[in-house]
């Protein structure tokens, strides 16, 4: 059984930036792949190569067997495409939309109808009426987009940020959305900023970094990679910090520490149990903690360990803006 | 779970290439009818312009520059070829906004003839320009105008004036894919004055210098004009002017259509 997705060296310039270098990808039929990386880093540009909008300088891609190039219109009968914008048109209403699109994937009047109205049932949107798509909210506009690339439910699916700009409401509707698909046999390449949203829903993720992959694996590769968990302490006395660390059992990761605000930061394995040795380390050496947190390494994080570079440090800066 | 009611695999495609895209083409104009079922008072209002200025020459400004014959008979059937040159615009913006937004991808990543993103909107507003000549030939009658010739003539008069009108519509779409945003048109669209104004659509080239005359006389419009003219007169119209009214948007068609389209594939690159 030959991969819905392959991409074989793929390149793509604009003018003098390189958006993608050499980019080698292979997505198993069936599995939910994340491309997680900051801005900038290629991610929309894969996914528009791979969507026959972009045409590569060089390198071969293929979506469920076809290329992107030479077969652009038996890929485009196989695909569905989730864009960062809302691929909508914003006048008409959400029937006559989907109405609209399933015409154009020729499935006659009579179905591109019935189509719509089950797709509109299907993600709640039913009621919606003749309401212009501009009046919708982020969330409806996102589910109707969805539903839009699902008119004939295609093998492979193109989430492009699905859920940039969604308060979390809306993501998490997009998320359930997502994860129904998945089962059905649909093919689905995801990609995202944020690591918490490819763990969700990917069942493997590839890094990506300056138009190429710099990483893959499974959602626990990678954070193993970075070290795992991490546990947070924040210490009543700042200056008891040195004596904190040095008191760590030997088996956790490389420590870090943010004297200002009386923090260390340390990798665990092992989450729960190790917990409970920092907990009882502290308490037996009468070192008082404000605030003890357990949490998943952030992207910034991950993407340190795995550039080894300042990076990390764009990905924040986006990450904050994006939640303004 | 899987896809409530999912349609296994898209249709095999039934016809040829060229009734796929007619079919696409259709739906594309369907969507700016619906457009337009939305913004009413905007339609009302490009169907009024027209009329505002034929009433214009027609009494503020009327009075036969070295016409023969009654002025409103020079005028009115001038009148129609004029406004078939305005209100481009609309159709201009249509097509700048669609690119701007991210419907154009979800478009251009679906098996459709992807032409048909701007054959839509050129055909519906041919369509919409045929409503608009029956409320200024309306018009025309109700100031005391009348076409002479006969049925075939006549509907002859009203097929070469929407040739004209697609015609000047595919110069439009390039303009504006080369323009690239609905800002720009604006601007572009200054360009239709001299086009619908130099032309012996309210007034004779004979009653104009030397040099202004000749350019007139070279102006497509002038063409479609003068043929339109002859074939609402009565007394026969000029072969020779109704071919040129029917080669040279033709020859426009065969230079702008496939530019258009060309420059639309070049989205890819």
């Amino acid at each position: 059984m030959t991969d819905a997705i392959v991409v074989d060296g793929v390149r793509k310039r604009y003018g003098e930036k390189a958006a993608l270098d050499d980019l080698h990808l292979t997505v198993g039929r069936g599995t939910v792949h994340g491309l997680l990386g900051p801005n900038g880093a290629g991610k929309t540009t894969t996914v528009r190569v791979l969507t026959t909008l972009l045409r590569p300088d060089a390198g071969r891609a293929t979506v469920a067997g076809y290329d992107v190039v030479r077969q652009a219109d038996q890929v485009r009968r196989c695909i569905g495409l989730l864009g960062q914008h809302a691929a909508l048109d914003e006048e008409l209403g959400g029937l006559q939309n989907l109405e609209m699109f399933g015409r154009l994937y020729h499935l006659g009047a009579r179905r591109a109808r019935t189509r719509a109205e089950e797709l509109l049932e299907r993600f709640g949107l039913a009621d919606t009426g003749t309401k212009a798509v501009r009046h919708y909210s982020g969330g409806m506009r996102r589910r109707l987009d969805l539903a839009a690339s699902l008119i004939t439910e295609p093998q492979v699916l193109f989430l492009d940020e699905p859920t940039t700009g969604l308060d979390p409401r809306g993501r998490a509707e997009v998320w359930a959305s997502v994860r129904s698909l998945v089962g059905g046999g649909t093919t689905v390449l995801l990609t995202t900023q944020y690591l918490e949203e490819a763990d969700q829903l990917a069942d493997r993720i590839s890094v990506v970094d300056q138009g190429r992959v710099i990483a893959d694996g499974t959602a626990d590769e990678l954070k193993a990679r970075t070290g795992g968990d991490r546990i947070d302490v924040v210490l009543h006395d700042a200056g008891q910090l040195g004596a904190a660390v040095a008191l760590l059992p030997i088996d956790t990761g490389e420590v870090s520490v943010d004297a200002d605000r009386g923090l260390f930061s340390v990798p665990v394995a092992d989450r729960m149990s190790a917990l409970t040795q920092v907990v009882r380390v502290l308490e037996d050496a009468g070192i008082e903690a404000e605030d003890i947190a357990l949490r998943r390494p952030t992207l910034n994080e991950v993407f340190l360990h795995l550039t080894g570079c300042s990076q990390g440090a764009a990905i924040d800066g986006a990450r904050s803006r994006e939640a303004v | 779970m899987s896809v409530v009611g999912a349609v296994e695999t898209v249709r095999e495609e039934p016809g040829g290439k060229v009734s796929l895209a007619l079919s696409d083409s259709w739906t594309m104009t369907r969507r700016e009818f619906a457009h337009w079922a939305r913004q009413p008072v905007q339609v009302a209002v490009s169907l009024v312009f027209p009329v505002m200025i034929l009433l214009m020459f027609g009494y503020l400004i009327g009075g036969g520059r070295e016409v023969e014959g009654k002025y409103i008979d020079y005028l009115v059937p001038g009148t129609l070829a004029l406004t078939m040159a305005f209100g481009l615009e609309s159709t201009m913006i249509a097509v700048t906004r669609d690119l701007n937004k991210g419907v154009i991808d979800r478009f251009r990543s679906m098996p459709m003839a992807n032409g048909a993103v701007l054959v839509g909107p050129s055909v519906a507003d041919t369509l919409q320009s045929a409503v608009g000549l029956a409320v200024m030939i309306g018009v025309g009658y109700a100031i005391g105008w009348r076409a002479h010739g006969a049925a075939g003539e006549c509907l002859a008069a009203v097929g070469l004036l929407l040739l004209f009108r697609f015609a000047m519509l595919w110069i439009g779409i390039q303009l504006a894919l080369v323009a690239g945003r609905p800002e720009a048109v604006q601007a572009v669209q200054i360009l239709v004055w001299p086009v619908g104004f130099l032309s012996n659509a309210i007034a004779t080239p004979e009653s104009m210098p030397d040099w202004l005359g000749t350019v007139v006389e070279w102006n497509p419009m002038s063409q479609t004009a003068a043929a339109v003219r002859e074939l609402f007169s009565g007394h026969g119209a000029e072969a020779g002017h109704v071919w040129a009214a029917v080669i040279w948007p033709l020859a426009l068609l065969a230079v702008f259509f496939p530019l258009a389209l060309r420059r639309f594939g070049a989205l890819s690159k």
